[in-house]
């Protein structure tokens, strides 16, 4: 009799945790479903065409009005003797890697947000001041944010910026896909400056099919691996290179969305607000008798 | 001699040498905080774009959340179970509780960047993020936990009430609405005792998910989906460790007696507790095969050991040993020790092992960082002495005897 209770006590509990991990898998799929229309926009970064003009550096601080030297200081090819990031003052910066040998070119990688498809940030916010828009973007709203930073534990490729300079209203910075252009129909900003068409905006799903065209056609020239198509879930931006994208300091990152574990565990604790339900009735129940207990052992 | 414990306020000189020296320290933070507020974040602190995080949420907010646990688990212990004879440790626990959450919601704040935006997470949410649930839960705790202190107020001032000059007429109303408050919150209490253990259950292991999404750019030591748990567990096992220390210190500081028994028998179930944490610990580590990384020694792999080692192994040796746990020099070391292990583990999690694929400069706080935190410690214990010396708090022996009658007055 007893054992049999015990397997009906295990068999619930299995139950239980099944139920808890099929509801947060669920809710895993249950996210925003723009976040992966089928017609969001992308763009394709083909490295082994960008000679690090930097014009792209330019025009994404104009259209953002931020304060920039003039078009002409961007020549100054000293800066690439240091890797830069982008932070609250530069939202993209073009690094160069040198040849490995002397037949080979310089590698110019231009760096900005991915644009993921799952975005950390989006699912990190503690007000949900980050959101993944239908055409891709994934943009941040100055009047919900509270200056956490959590958003930037979070990404994976170490993106949003803070002002950490400003007392009053310190924002959060990274590219935000030029939603106020594309918005209108115009172009990114980089990439209709791009002297060299090193970036391509387009569908994201043809953006995908043109890059492995390319690898197709020119085995010789890429490496065999579109940077983004898979990363952490898939992203917006898309890199082709003819080197292992390790070599040019790209994450080393797996397919998951980054964000999977973190609301699967989360939502598994507060599935439904069961488990708290639950552990506060138990605890109840349990103060309940102990109090009974002391009754009757008083009464004795 | 009839030897009855009873809460009651302390009466002491408040000023004593380490009082001074905490002021002072108390001082430096605040003038820090001032800075703060006027030149922001960067102006104070390391924080750059590569580690948007420091020691302000690692020690002040996430061990702070930890240490605090004293204050759920006596709870649990004393209302729960209702084991009566724990309760003298009870308000200790809950004072504690209540000072060290305050000042974790006022480390957040200093920490945020837009920090008049606190509000934003009452009415704006995102049921996906781990912080906006860590923020919520903590949020309604420390509301639950005042509510636990009232009746403390309540016993302090019923019958007592007495303000001075023209505003004695307020004296009768406020008796009243004590009184009142005293009965109602007599009835409800327990909704609000079990509301208390339930929501640092819930936060305390939140507080682990938290850096699960930072994902590749944590170090594999620490990063594991069991991070919850493994918060959970150390939180629990911390909180009895927490509750000694600090009754051992208080006698200590007040020329009491410690309650040598209760706390012996409080010392005896910390060793399962942090059983079952290293039993965890260990069992993540084999099962990721995580150890191989303690091969090579640096930092990081020292400071896991130590983590380890001296912040659980020992500690849990010396409350398996029925001597040690014993005499108040055993106690004290074990429980320091597992504070020790506690507190590291905290800044290991959100310091040491956050590892961004880009850096520039290590992390290491600042001098305003560093002056925030002791300023905010101080300013706690100054709190706590100065509470217990208002508030009928710590339980002290009330000697019914007929040994009165034979002092000489004036003596
Ligand atoms: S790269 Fe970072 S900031 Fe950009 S969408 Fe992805 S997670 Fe967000
Ligand atoms: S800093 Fe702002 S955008 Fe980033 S997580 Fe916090 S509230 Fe959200
Ligand atoms: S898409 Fe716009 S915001 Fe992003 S890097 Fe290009 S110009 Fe800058």
């Amino acid at each position: 009799m007893a054992n049999q209770s015990r397997r009906q006590f295990l068999k619930t509990t299995a139950l239980i945790g099944a139920g808890i991990t099929g509801i947060s898998s669920k809710n895993l799929k249950a996210a925003p479903k723009n976040i992966l229309d089928e017609n969001r926009m992308g763009v394709l970064v083909d490295t082994t065409v960008c000679i690090g003009c930097r014009k792209c550096e330019w025009a994404c601080k104009v259209a953002h009005n931020l304060p920039t030297p003039p078009i002409e200081a961007y020549d100054d090819r000293t800066v690439f003797k240091q890797m830069r990031r982008p932070d609250d003052k530069a939202l993209t910066v073009v690094n160069e890697y040198p040849p490995k040998s002397s037949d080979e070119f310089p590698v110019d990688v231009k760096v900005q947000c991915m644009h993921c498809d799952h975005p950390a940030c989006v699912s990190a916010c503690i007000v949900g001041a980050f959101s993944k828009e239908e055409n891709g973007s994934v943009i941040w709203d100055t009047n919900k944010c509270i200056g956490c930073r959590y958003c930037m534990v979070a990404c994976p490729f170490q993106i949003p910026a803070f002002e950490f300079g400003k007392a009053f209203h310190p924002e959060i910075r990274k590219c935000d896909f030029c939603f106020n252009r594309t918005k209108e129909g115009k172009l990114p900003a980089c990439v209709e400056i791009c002297p060299m068409e090193a970036l391509t905006y387009g569908k994201r799903e043809e953006l995908v099919k043109i890059a492995h065209e390319k690898i197709r056609l020119y085995p010789e020239r890429y490496v065999n691996h579109v940077y983004g198509e898979y990363e952490v879930g898939g992203t917006s931006w898309l890199y082709l290179a003819s080197r292992d994208f390790t070599e040019l300091q790209f994450p080393k990152l797996g397919r998951n969305p980054a964000p999977g574990v973190t609301e699967a565990i989360q939502h598994g604790i507060f599935a439904y607000f069961v488990p708290p339900i639950a552990l506060y009735a138990l605890l109840g129940g349990v103060m309940w008798i102990n109090k009974n207990r002391k009754k009757t052992s008083e009464t004795e | 001699m009839e030897n009855l414990m009873k809460p009651t306020p302390i009466s002491k000189k408040f000023f004593t040498p380490g009082v001074i020296v905490l002021s002072i320290f108390a001082f430096i933070g605040i003038v820090f905080v001032i800075l703060r507020l006027l030149f922001g974040l960067g102006a104070v602190t390391n924080l750059s774009n590569q580690y948007p995080w420091g020691i302000w949420i690692g020690i002040d907010v996430a061990a702070g959340v930890a240490l605090a646990a004293g204050g759920f688990t006596t709870a649990a212990l004393g209302h729960i179970m209702r084991k009566e004879e724990y309760h003298i440790l009870v308000r200790p626990a809950l004072l504690t509780a209540m000072l060290g959450y305050t000042f974790v919601a006022l480390s957040v704040a200093l920490d945020l960047g837009r920090y008049y935006y606190i509000w934003h997470p009452l009415i704006m949410w995102n049921g996906n993020s781990v912080l906006f649930e860590v923020g919520m839960c903590v949020m309604i705790y420390l509301f639950v936990l005042y509510i636990e202190f009232l009746p403390i107020v309540t016993e302090r001032f019923i019958g007592r009430v007495n303000f001075p000059g023209f505003l004695k007429v307020l004296n009768n109303p406020v008796d009243k609405l004590l009184r009142l408050l005293d009965r109602t919150l007599n009835k409800v209490m327990f909704i609000f005792i079990i509301a208390g253990v339930v929501l640092s259950c819930l936060h305390q292991s939140s507080l682990g998910t938290l850096m699960v999404i930072a994902g590749p750019k944590m170090h594999p030591l620490w990063q594991t989906p069991i991070l919850p748990l493994l918060f959970l567990l150390s939180a629990i096992s911390v909180g009895f460790p927490m509750v000694i220390f600090e009754s051992l210190i208080t006698s200590r500081s007040f020329g009491l007696k410690p309650e040598m028994n209760l706390l012996s028998n409080l010392g005896s179930m910390v060793a399962p507790m942090l059983g079952i944490y290293l039993s965890f610990k260990i069992g993540d580590m084999v099962i990721r095969k995580t150890f191989i990384y303690l091969n090579e020694i640096n930092t990081t792999s020292i400071l896991f050991a130590i983590e380890v080692v001296i912040g659980i192994v020992v500690p849990l040796r010396i409350f398996l040993s029925p001597k040690l746990t014993k005499t108040p020099f055993g106690l004290f070391i074990g429980s320091a020790l597992v504070i020790f292990g506690v507190l590291l583990n905290r800044i290991n999690n959100f310091i040491v092992a956050y590892n961004p694929p880009y850096k520039f400069t290590p992390y290491f706080p600042s001098i305003g960082e560093i002056g925030v935190t002791l300023g905010f410690i101080a300013l706690e214990v100054l709190l706590f002495r100065a509470f217990v010396m208002i508030f009928p708090i710590v339980s002290v022996p009330q000697y019914v005897t007929p040994q009165t009658k034979f002092t000489v007055r004036g003596a």
